[in-house]
C-alpha cells in the first residue's frame, strides 16, 4: 500500500519522535510512505486565523504535488490534517474556489485523491486485525488515556473518519496492541494549541484539567496523535504540576510509539527517549522494555 | 467620604440599545456573508459557553458575544479579549443546536478587529504574524525558533528558556532554520494572496 | 341567453384599499352576458346577501359571479344564498380578488387591472356552468378507533355512550398506552393508573365497545360512511375465551426478557401481560423469545394452564369490517437520545429518559417505587434534569417544542424532593413554558416549596467520573460556566411520531407532516378532522400533547363521529370526475394516477355494427373521488372531465384572459 506522506514542520522538530516511530511502524505494517518532495508548511492555525485564502493555498500546493503522483495522502499531524481536509473540502465544494487556489499556487489541484489521518490509515487501511497479528510485545496492563484533541474530529463534516464526541480509533488501536484504554471525559477537550506558549495564564489551566481528568480516570499515561497536543501535554506537565503542588507523572506518547513498542521495535528507534516526562523509565518500570523475540529493528 | 465616592468603579453601565438596534440587521447580514453564520438564529441557550474550554478566561462568554452582535453592539465584540482567546477548537460549533457556528464567527471577528486596529490581546496576534513570516521566508516553520522569537518580542525573553536545553539535547531543536530548497513557489503564494486581498471564499 | 350578475365585495378596506371596486363593477357590466353588476362593502353580510337575492329576482339572473375572498372562506355562504334565491348553487363562481390580488399587490392601479381580469375570467367560466346536483351515500353506523391509549379510550367511550358500536384496535396486548406507563399526573399529582384504569375497565365492559387488542390495521378501503377495514389479529397463542388471566403461565415461564413496558428497566416473561392492570388481563406469547417456539421444547405454560388456553398452533387472522368513521389515536414515541454524543450516546446507565423515570417512581415499576439508579441500585441524591433533549434542536433532533416536558420535569423534580428528603434536584432549561390551568402555579410550587433549582442553559456535556456523572452547563443568567456532580441525569426527550406513523397514514389515506405527525384539516378551525372525510384525529399522533389536551381532542373527535353517524346518509360534493364512456379507451392510466383509489374499470356492453360487444371503461366512485382532477390531466383521450371544472370551462377562462 503506497501513500503520499506529509510529515509537516512539527515532525522534523518538536515532534521528531512521531516521524521516527511512524516510519519504523509503517515498514512493519507494509505501508510504503512516499514523502512529498519539497513540501511546505500547511500554515496551521496561524494562516487559518488570519487569512482564509492563504489557509487554503498553503496545503493545496502539497496536495497538488501528491495528486501529480496519483496518491492518497497520509497526514500524521492533526493540525496539518485539519488544514488539508479543509482545503480538500473547499476545492470539492466550489469550482470557483478551486480556480482561485490553482491560480495562487500555480499548479493544478482537483482533489481527486483523499487526505487521510494516519490514525484512519492504521484502522481502516491497514486494519486492526493486521496490527493485532503483528504484535509480539502486547502492552498488557498499560492503562492509557486516549487523547484526540480537537482537530482530528472537528468539524465532523470535514474530518469524518471518527466520532466528534466519542472517537474510538486510538482506543481500538490500543486494545489491538494489548493496552487498556480508560474511559474519560477529556478525549476531545482542547489542549490550548498555542495558548500554553502565547497566553500561558490561560493555556496552562486548560492543560491542568486534562491531566486531572486522566489521573481521575486511573490512566498511567496519555496517548495522542497530535504533535502540538503532545508538546503541550509533555513539555508543560512539570510546570503545571508545580503550580498546583503536585506531580502528574503521566508520560505522553504518540500512538505510533506504543504500536512500535508492541510490534517489537527498540524504543530508541521510535524516539521514546525524546520526551520530557521520562517515558523510558516508565516503560521499563512496567516491564515493557525487556527484550523480545523477533525484534523488528533488524528487518 | 468624597474620596471613597471617586473610587467607585462603574462595572455595568446601562447600554442605550437604540443606536445599536438600527445596526443589528446590517451586522447580521454582513456576518452571514463573511462568516457564513447567522447570529439571528441563536436562542441564547449557552451550550457553546457550557462546553468552551477557554470561557473561564474570556471577558464575554461566546454566547454573550453572539448576544452583543444580535443587539448591534459589534464594536464591543471586536474589542473583546474573547475573540482572541478562542482556541478554534470548534466544540461550540459541533454542539450548537441552532447550527450557528460561533467558532467561525470568532474567526471573522478577529480578522475584522485586526483590520480596524482593535486587537485586544496583542500576543496571539503577534504569534500568528511571526508564524506566517517564517513560512513565507523559509517555506517551513522552525517551531522552537518561533517560540523564542515570540518570547523576545512579547517582552518575556526568559519565559520558556528552561525548555530550550532539553529540546536541544533531545534533538528537537535544530540550530539551523528548516527550509525547502527553492522557496520561490511559497513566496509566490503569499504574494498572490496579497494581490487578491486575502479574500476568496 | 344567459343572464349573469356580478357582485364586487370591498371586504371593508381589505380589498378596497388596493382595488377600485366601483371601477371593477362598472367594467364588468360591459362583459358579455352580464346584465347586472354592482359593488358592496361586505358581500358576505346579511344585507350583502340581500343585494344578491334582490338582484337575482329583479334582473332575472340565472347565474352569478362574486368577486371577494378565497372560496375556502365563503363559497358555502354564497351557494346557500343561491339556493335560497331558487337557483342551482353551482351556477355561481367566485373570483378571489383578496388573497390573489389586494393582499399581495401594493399598487392600486395594477391591482384594479388584475381584479378586472379575474372577474372577466370568472364570468367566462360561469357562462359555461351547468347545474350540478349532490348525491348521497349511506352511512354505516359503526366506528373504528385505532389506538387504545387514553385518547382512543376516551373517543370510544364517548361514541359508545352516544349509542354507536365502536371497535378499539390496539397493537399491544393491552389497552392503556403511554398513560399506563406514567406514575403521577400534573398539575394535581394524582396517580395516573388510578384515573386511567377505571376508564380501561369502562371500555372493556361497555356493551357498545369491542376491544380488539394485539391487532393491527392491514388495509383500509372505501370512503366516508363506508370504510372497509381489514384487521390483522396477531396470533396470541392464547385462547382468550378459555383464559381466566390466573397468571400461572407467566409465573412459571422460564424465559425472562427486557420489558418494553418498563423501557428496559425491568423484565417480563416470554408469555406475559405488559403490566398488572392490563385490559384484557390475558397474556400473549412473544414467539421471538419463547423457548418452545425457538427450540420446540419447554411447553411449561401449556402444561400448567388450568383451562387449556395456551394454543401454540394459532395463526394470524385477517378480518374485514365495515365502518362509517375512523378515529386515529396512535399516540407518540420518544426521541432516541443516543444521537447525543455529548450526553454519552445513550451508553451511560444512569442517564435515563423522563418516561423511564416514571417507571422508577411507580409503585408497580421495577423498583417498586423507590428511586434507585439503574447502575448500582443506589438511591441518587443529586439528580439533574435536562429539558429540550431532541426538542428545539434542529442540529440533532426536532425543531418543535414537545409541549409536555416543562410540566413533567417540574413534576419529576417535585417527586424527587418529596421522596428523597436530602436530595438536590437541578433542572437545566432554556425556557419554562407553562400555559395551562394551574400549570404555572405547579411549577412555582416546585421552585418555592420544594426547592427545585432551575438553571437557565443547555447542558454541553455529560461524562462519567467514577460513580458520578459530571454535567457541564452555563448559567446563562450569570454568564458563568457551571458544573454539577450528579448521581443520575433525566433527559426530557422529545415526543416524536410513531415510527410507523407514515405507513398508517398511507394505509388509511390521509396526510402527515414532515415530522410524521398527522395533519389536521385546519390548524384552528378543523383541528380534529383530516383532509379525508370520515377520518378524525385524537391525541399525540397529531402533535405533542399532554393528557388533558389528548382527552379534549378525543371527545371532540367523538362528537364529530357522532355527528356523522347520526345521519342515515350524507350528501356528496358533485364536483367530481365523470367519464365519457363513448371515448374512454379503458387504458387504465387514470387508475394508477388517482390518489384516492376512486377509479376502477368496469365492463360495458355496446352495440357496434349491429353486434353486442363488451369492453372495459373507467368508472369513478362518487364516494371516493375528491375532485382533485389528476385523472383529467392524465387521460389521453380526454374522456375524463371534472364537473364544475370542465375543460371547456377552463379554456373559456384562458380565452377570456388571453384573447
Amino acid at each position: 500500500m503506497k501513500l503520499a506522506y506529509y510529515p509537516g514542520c512539527s515532525l522534523s522538530t518538536t515532534g521528531i519522535e512521531y516521524n521516527m516511530s511512524t516510519l519504523a511502524v509503517a515498514r512493519t505494517l507494509g505501508l510504503d510512505l512516499w514523502e512529498i518532495p519539497e513540501w511546505n508548511c500547511c500554515g496551521a492555525s496561524s494562516a487559518h486565523l488570519t487569512n482564509h485564502l492563504l489557509a487554503l493555498a498553503l496545503p493545496a500546493r502539497n496536495l497538488a504535488i501528491a495528486e501529480e503522483a496519483g496518491l492518497d495522502v497520509a497526514v500524521p499531524c492533526a493540525a496539518c490534517f485539519a488544514r488539508f481536509k479543509a482545503t480538500e473540502a473547499a476545492v470539492k465544494d466550489s469550482a470557483e474556489t478551486r480556480a482561485t487556489i490553482e491560480e495562487v499556487i500555480g499548479r493544478k489541484y482537483e482533489a481527486k485523491y483523499t487526505v487521510k489521518s494516519l490514525l484512519d490509515v492504521f484502522v481502516n487501511t491497514v486494519g486492526l486485525s493486521q496490527i493485532k497479528t503483528l504484535v509480539n510485545r502486547p502492552l498488557e496492563g498499560l492503562k492509557v488515556a486516549p487523547y484526540y484533541g480537537c482537530l482530528l474530529v472537528r468539524p465532523h463534516k470535514i474530518t469524518q473518519f471518527d466520532d466528534p464526541e466519542d472517537p474510538v480509533t486510538i482506543d481500538q488501536i490500543m486494545s489491538a496492541i494489548g493496552a487498556e484504554p480508560v474511559y474519560w471525559g477529556y478525549k476531545t477537550e482542547c489542549c490550548g494549541a498555542a495558548h500554553p506558549t502565547v497566553v500561558p495564564e490561560v493555556g496552562l489551566k486548560m492543560l491542568k484539567s486534562i491531566y486531572q481528568g486522566a489521573r481521575d480516570a486511573g490512566a498511567d499515561c496519555i496517548v495522542t496523535a497530535c504533535p502540538l497536543c503532545l508538546t503541550n501535554l509533555d513539555m508543560r506537565q512539570k510546570e503545571v504540576g508545580e503550580q498546583n503542588n503536585t506531580q502528574y507523572n503521566l508520560p505522553v506518547f504518540y500512538f505510533t510509539e506504543l504500536v512500535g513498542l508492541a510490534l517489537g521495535h527498540d524504543p530508541h528507534t521510535l524516539g521514546i527517549d525524546k520526551h520530557f516526562v521520562d517515558a523510558l523509565a516508565f516503560l521499563k518500570n512496567k516491564g515493557f522494555l525487556n527484550p523480545v523475540q523477533n525484534r523488528r529493528d533488524s528487518e | 467620604m468624597l474620596k471613597n465616592l471617586e473610587e467607585v468603579r462603574v462595572f455595568m453601565e446601562r447600554i442605550n440599545l437604540t443606536p445599536g438596534l438600527a445596526q443589528a440587521k446590517p451586522i447580521r447580514d454582513s456576518l452571514k456573508e463573511h462568516c457564513g453564520t447567522d447570529v439571528g438564529r441563536c436562542y441564547q441557550c449557552g451550550k457553546c459557553t457550557a462546553g468552551c474550554p477557554v470561557a473561564f478566561a474570556m471577558d464575554y462568554t461566546p454566547r454573550e458575544i453572539v448576544r452583543l452582535l444580535q443587539l448591534g453592539l459589534k464594536e464591543e465584540a471586536l474589542k473583546s479579549k474573547t475573540i482572541w482567546l478562542c482556541a478554534t477548537c470548534d466544540t461550540c460549533s459541533t454542539r450548537c443546536p441552532r447550527e450557528v457556528e460561533p467558532a467561525k464567527l470568532m474567526e471573522g471577528l478577529r480578522q475584522e478587529a485586526k483590520a480596524k486596529g482593535l486587537v485586544a490581546d496583542k500576543r496571539l496576534d503577534l504569534f500568528n504574524d511571526l508564524f506566517l513570516q517564517l513560512v513565507e521566508k523559509y517555506g517551513r516553520v522552525h517551531e522552537m525558533g518561533l517560540i523564542l522569537k515570540f518570547n523576545l518580542l512579547s517582552a518575556q525573553p526568559l519565559k520558556d528558556a528552561g525548555h530550550g536545553p532539553g529540546m536541544f539535547l533531545k534533538g528537537k531543536i535544530n540550530p539551523l532554520p528548516h527550509t525547502i530548497k527553492d522557496n520561490g513557489e511559497v513566496k509566490q503564494i503569499f504574494a498572490r494572496v496579497r494581490a487578491l486581498g486575502g479574500e476568496g471564499k | 341567453m344567459k343572464r349573469v350578475g356580478v357582485f364586487i365585495c370591498h371586504c371593508g378596506t381589505n380589498i378596497a384599499h388596493t382595488v377600485d371596486c366601483e371601477k371593477v363593477a362598472k367594467t364588468a357590466a360591459e362583459f358579455p352576458h352580464v346584465v347586472f353588476s354592482t359593488d358592496y362593502k361586505y358581500m358576505c353580510s346579511e344585507p350583502g346577501q340581500m343585494v344578491i337575492k334582490n338582484a337575482i329576482k329583479e334582473h332575472k339572473l340565472d347565474r352569478i359571479v362574486v368577486a371577494s375572498c378565497s372560496p375556502r372562506m365563503h363559497e358555502p355562504t354564497f351557494r346557500k344564498c343561491m339556493e335560497s334565491a331558487g337557483l342551482n348553487p353551482y351556477l355561481m363562481e367566485m373570483a378571489n380578488i383578496r388573497e390573489h390580488c389586494s393582499w399581495v399587490h401594493p399598487d392600486k392601479e395594477k391591482g384594479t387591472e388584475k381584479a378586472i381580469d379575474l372577474v372577466k375570467m370568472a364570468v367566462a367560466k360561469v357562462v359555461k356552468n351547468t347545474p350540478l346536483t349532490r348525491s348521497s351515500i349511506p352511512i354505516h353506523k359503526r366506528a373504528l378507533v385505532i389506538g387504545g391509549g387514553i385518547a382512543g379510550i376516551q373517543a370510544a367511550l364517548d361514541i359508545a355512550d352516544a349509542g354507536y358500536v365502536v371497535d378499539i384496535v390496539e397493537k399491544e396486548p393491552s389497552i392503556g398506552g403511554r398513560m399506563a406507563q406514567v406514575d403521577k399526573t400534573f398539575p394535581t399529582l394524582d396517580c395516573s393508573a388510578c384515573i386511567l384504569t377505571p376508564k380501561m375497565v369502562d371500555a372493556a365492559q361497555h356493551p357498545n365497545i369491542n376491544l380488539v387488542t394485539y391487532s393491527e390495521i392491514e388495509k383500509v378501503e372505501g370512503y366516508v360512511g363506508n370504510f372497509e377495514v381489514t384487521i390483522r389479529h396477531k396470533a396470541r397463542s392464547v385462547d382468550v375465551s378459555k383464559c381466566t388471566g390466573c397468571g400461572t403461565c407467566w409465573e412459571k415461564c422460564p424465559t425472562k426478557v427486557a420489558s418494553e413496558f418498563e423501557l428496559g428497566l425491568g423484565t417480563r416473561k416470554a408469555i406475559y401481560t405488559p403490566f398488572p392492570q392490563a385490559v384484557p388481563n390475558k397474556p400473549v406469547i412473544d414467539r421471538d423469545n419463547c423457548r418452545y417456539f425457538k427450540t420446540g421444547k419447554c411447553m411449561v405454560c401449556q402444561k400448567l394452564c388450568p383451562t387449556g388456553a395456551v394454543d401454540y398452533t394459532q395463526e394470524d387472522q385477517l378480518e374485514t369490517i365495515r365502518y362509517g368513521a375512523i378515529v386515529v389515536a396512535t399516540g407518540f414515541d420518544l426521541f432516541d437520545h443516543s444521537v447525543y454524543g455529548e450526553y454519552g450516546y445513550g451508553k451511560y446507565p444512569d442517564v435515563i429518559t423522563g418516561l423511564q423515570f416514571e417507571r422508577l417512581i411507580n409503585a408497580s415499576g421495577p423498583t417498586a417505587g423507590k428511586i434507585k439508579r439503574p447502575s448500582d441500585h443506589k438511591e441518587p441524591k443529586t439528580i439533574v434534569f435536562i429539558k429540550c433533549v431532541g426538542s428545539r434542536d434542529e442540529a440533532k433532533g426536532k425543531p418543535y417544542c414537545s409541549k409536555t416536558c416543562c410540566m413533567y420535569t417540574a413534576k419529576h423534580a417535585t417527586l424527587v424532593k418529596e421522596k428523597i428528603k436530602d436530595s438536590q434536584a437541578i433542572v437545566f432549561y432554556m425556557d419554562v413554558r407553562t400555559p395551562g390551568k394551574n400549570y404555572e402555579e405547579f411549577y412555582q410550587r416546585a421552585v418555592d416549596e420544594y426547592g427545585v433549582q432551575y438553571v437557565r442553559g443547555r447542558v454541553s456535556k455529560i461524562y462519567q467520573k467514577g460513580d458520578k456523572l459530571i454535567v457541564k452547563g452555563e448559567d446563562t443568567l450569570l454568564g458563568k460556566q457551571v458544573e454539577v456532580e450528579a448521581d443520575m441525569v433525566v433527559l426530557a426527550t422529545a415526543m416524536v411520531a410513531r415510527s410507523d406513523a407514515g405507513d398508517l397514514a398511507r394505509k388509511v389515506g390521509f396526510s402527515y407532516d414532515q415530522h410524521d405527525f398527522f395533519t389536521e384539516a385546519h390548524p384552528k378551525l378543523r383541528p380534529v378532522e383530516t383532509h379525508t372525510a370520515g377520518v378524525y384525529l385524537a391525541g399525540a399522533c397529531q402533535g405533542p400533547k399532554d393528557i388533558p389536551d389528548s382527552v379534549s381532542q378525543a371527545s371532540a373527535a367523538a362528537a364529530k363521529v357522532c355527528g356523522l353517524l347520526s345521519k342515515n346518509e350524507m350528501a356528496t360534493e358533485p364536483i367530481i370526475s365523470a367519464v365519457n364512456e363513448s371515448i374512454c379507451s379503458g387504458c387504465g392510466l387514470c387508475i394508477s394516477i388517482c390518489p384516492y383509489k376512486a377509479i376502477d374499470l368496469k365492463t360495458i356492453t355496446e352495440r357496434v355494427h349491429g353486434k353486442m360487444l363488451e369492453r372495459q371503461v373507467a368508472a369513478v366512485n362518487s364516494g371516493l373521488c375528491q375532485g382533485c382532477g389528476a385523472c383529467t390531466v392524465a387521460c389521453r383521450s380526454s374522456a375524463l372531465n371534472l364537473r364544475g371544472f370542465t375543460n371547456e370551462q377552463i379554456l373559456a377562462e384562458v380565452d377570456a384572459l388571453c384573447l
